[in-house]
């Protein structure tokens, strides 16, 4: 993985000095809240329910075990012992104190992390299939352009006040495990027929209040036009975008104001003129980043074979475990959604194991997804078992992937001060009616994912089955939505109809995937189902 | 009853109104009326306080109940970890927000 | 009378300036104010009519003026760009960099913390108005 050199290290160092005169300017009162407000979100620090909560990036989603080791220490030294993964493959820290952040962003300096853009109107961390380097079905690893990508936007200063957010994400596969198409902006690494590498562009996407999914600006960009074109495109939104109404300034609403096309138009404008400018990055800096992400020294001639004598591990291997390219080695999941747990949520000695599994048995490396799930990517199948057990002792081994208890769910009004209806117990009740192994086995990949306000940071809108809390006279309501998708046929899911009690919710999901299993037809997941026959019989059978 | 809330500068905790101080304890507020705004406007000049807003809440047997749900589950801590509100001891203290 | 911090050597302009629509029109006062919805590229054609360009910052979070400020200086306009407007000390060397040479912000700077803030960072990841080496760069001699 990228390893920081001087300039980089300084850059961070620079930035803790920074927040740290910051903050010590707010806390003489130098600064009103008003002011210090959008500096400390550029560093992730927000107000929540209850306390500070300290967003930390994990660029691409990818650390070693040196680096989670310390997030288990600030989790320890500085919070209740715990962090939270997020959907965009970042940790966060529920119970801060505003005069610890600048040491804790000291401490993660030293390990080369930070949490610069992780929040406000940024450039945020950017998104990264999570079995980048290990996909069997990848045509390369899609990380060092993310790395080139993170550098060229960071401290941009043309637009270091964009209209809102602006999220990216790459990938290199045909499946999409990422959620290309709900980013504001993503690429995909492609081959033309010439065999030239390329990105396929994709502009507009985003949830929230008004959820798009972006559409494919370009077919194909040569990969070193990248800079250029990323700052057209931002430029004609920072220019364009209205700024007088919050809830309408994401690129995506420019885009459908403007139409595709007008909005292709000015942007391949706009990239002309920047490459006209020249002033790209070299040939010879994409390969310096690049050498960093070489594969790691894969064992040659290593058997294939699992020993799946012990049924419980043989249940979590099945489940957990991805191909990977490499003969003998495989991809280990490891699930962040115990039944009764909480998504997302690990404790500091929980991080403590992960990172000792990562660094003994998968090239110091692992991945956080944006299903809020960990991974340890390049293992030794003959090492499984081992695995396993390290993380059954820890309760880490729960064998649920891309099943109905894999749920994602954004921490709703537990913690956040934006949400309307808590997420977390929804998350908890549709959990323990699913929990039999054997009933999730035999309803198959589904993917709920609940948010507690119209934000959507739980994915609401491209859940299988979607359900999004608000606020009824202040009663918790929660609104069932069906039919949408992350992977490569991105849809966007509809309302079923009216709301439901926390109960309720549950109940309604269930009768959603009873009326699945007596419709599905050979092979079909919930969301192919729900695809050939369409929302009515869903509604009959929830509603009538 | 109208209380006010906010959040402690430095440390983030959830802080409520008593009068002449801040508390962590949402019973020990009190009835500001129509004072408020000029609370807020001594308190957070003074530093001491972050983000502090009125809210509306009921006085009775059990103490001061916030009139929403939100203000509820700000004055415990999160229904989801009872072992990290300001009652842990008490499982099913999580009712007391519904 | 709003103090000006100037980054840029020679004299002040004394021209006072208009509004764009104005300076477009009949001005030849070599001054014109650019406000944050305004289409900087009306003045490409003008631009050595030009020795001062103010452009206003109505609120700290709308970034319309980097843009304008950055698209100036690539058009080749050599003079001065002034920010006006809510300009706070932490946001000055993001300005700098997109090109702008002095401040007139509603509430007065503080000349040491503008000093302090432009020398807070010492390299630069990418290229802009300022002629800085980005690290890119500067990693390949």
């Amino acid at each position: 993985m990228y390893r920081y050199d001087q300039y980089d290290q300084a850059m961070v160092d620079a930035r803790v000095a920074e927040f740290r005169d910051q903050v010590s300017r707010r806390l003489a009162g130098r600064m009103t809240d008003d002011q210090f407000k959008p500096l400390r979100l550029k560093n992730g620090l927000y107000l929540q329910l209850h306390a500070y909560m300290l967003r930390v990036a994990i660029p691409y989603g990818t650390l070693n075990s040196r680096q989670m080791r310390k997030l288990a220490q600030i989790a320890r030294t500085y919070d209740r012992g715990y962090g939270h993964f997020t959907t965009r493959q970042n940790i966060q820290y529920n119970w801060i104190r505003l005069e610890d952040a600048p040491d804790i962003l000291g401490d993660l300096a030293k390990v080369e992390m930070h949490d610069i853009q992780t929040s406000g109107e940024s450039i945020r961390n950017i998104s990264a299939d999570q079995f980048a380097g290990a996909a069997a079905d990848e045509i390369m690893d899609p990380r060092p352009w993310c790395e080139l990508i993170r550098q060229m936007t960071s401290f941009m200063p043309e637009f270091s006040y964009l209209p809102r957010k602006f999220k990216i994400a790459v990938i290199a596969s045909k499946a999409d495990r990422a959620a290309l198409r709900w980013h504001d902006f993503a690429l995909r690494i492609v081959r033309n027929d010439a065999g030239e590498t390329g990105f396929e562009v994709f502009a507009g996407g985003g949830m929230g209040r008004t959820p798009f999914i972006a559409f494919r600006i370009r077919e194909f960009l040569p990969t070193n036009e990248i800079f250029a074109y990323l700052q057209a495109v931002l430029r004609v939104w920072n220019r364009h975008a209205r700024r007088d109404n919050i809830h309408k300034q994401r690129m995506k609403i420019l885009v459908h104001e403007l139409g595709e096309k007008e909005f292709a138009r000015q942007v391949e404008a706009e990239h002309a003129g920047f490459l006209a400018r020249g002033a790209n990055f070299p040939q010879a800096e994409y390969d310096r980043i690049a050498e960093f992400f070489a594969p790691p020294p894969f064992e040659q001639g290593l058997n294939d074979d699992i020993d799946l004598a012990d049924p419980e591990f043989a249940a979590w291997a099945e489940r957990q475990v991805v191909a990977h390219k490499a003969p003998g080695y495989a991809i280990a999941n490891i699930s962040l959604k115990p039944v009764g747990g909480i998504p997302g949520d690990i404790s500091a000695e929980q991080m403590d194991v992960v990172a000792d599994l990562a660094e003994r048995y998968s090239f110091d490396e692992l991945r956080a997804t944006h299903s809020q799930n960990l991974v340890l990517p390049h293992v030794r199948k003959a090492d499984l078992p081992a695995i396993w057990r390290a993380l059954r002792d820890c309760g880490l081994a729960d064998a649920n992937l891309d099943l109905a208890t894999d749920l994602i769910a954004c921490p709703g009004l537990d913690y956040c001060s934006l949400a309307n209806a808590r997420s977390i117990p929804v998350a908890q009740k549709i959990a323990a009616r699913f929990a039999d192994a054997e009933r999730q086995a035999r309803i198959g990949e589904l993917k709920i994912k609940i948010s507690g306000c119209i934000n959507a940071c739980g994915h609401h809108h491209a859940g299988n089955i979607g359900i999004l809390g608000v606020d009824r006279k202040g009663i918790e309501n929660y609104q069932l939505l069906l039919g949408g998708s992350g992977d490569a046929e991105t849809s966007q899911a509809r309302i079923a109809g009216p709301g439901f009690d926390e109960d309720g919710i549950v109940d309604a999901v269930e009768k959603a995937t009873e009326l699945y299993l007596r419709q599905r037809e050979d092979g079909e997941r919930f969301i192919d189902t729900y695809r050939r026959i369409g929302m009515e019989p869903f509604k009959e059978a929830i509603y009538g | 009853m109208k209380i006010i809330t906010g959040n402690n500068l430095r440390s983030g905790a959830v802080v409520w109104w008593t009068g002449y101080d801040w508390s962590l304890h949402v019973e020990d507020s009190i009835d500001v009326g129509e004072h408020a705004e000029a609370v807020i406007q001594r308190e957070e000049g003074a530093q001491r306080v972050n983000g502090a807003h009125a809210v509306e809440a009921t006085r009775d047997e059990d103490g001061v109940r916030p009139a929403h749900i939100k203000d509820r589950i700000r004055a415990l801590g999160p229904t989801v970890r009872p072992d990290l509100t300001l009652k842990p001891a008490d499982p099913a203290v999580g009712n007391w927000v519904i | 009378m709003v103090e000006v911090l100037r980054l840029r050597d020679g004299p002040a302009s004394e021209a006072e300036p208009v509004s764009l629509d104005s300076f477009l029109d009949d001005s030849d006062g070599g001054a014109v104010r650019i406000e944050a919805g305004d289409d900087v590229e009306r003045l490409f054609p003008v631009l050595d009519r030009l020795q001062l360009v103010e452009i206003d910052f109505p609120r700290f979070r709308d970034g319309r003026g980097f843009s304008s400020a950055r698209m100036l200086r690539e058009a080749g306009y050599r003079g001065e760009v002034r920010a006006t407007g809510d300009v706070l000390v932490d946001l000055v060397w993001f300005m700098q960099r997109c090109g702008f040479d002095s401040f007139a912000p509603d509430v007065p700077l503080n000349p040491a913390e503008v000093e302090a803030a432009l020398a807070r960072y010492p390299h630069v990841y990418q290229p802009a108005a300022d002629g800085r080496v980005p690290v890119w760069a500067l990693r390949h001699g």
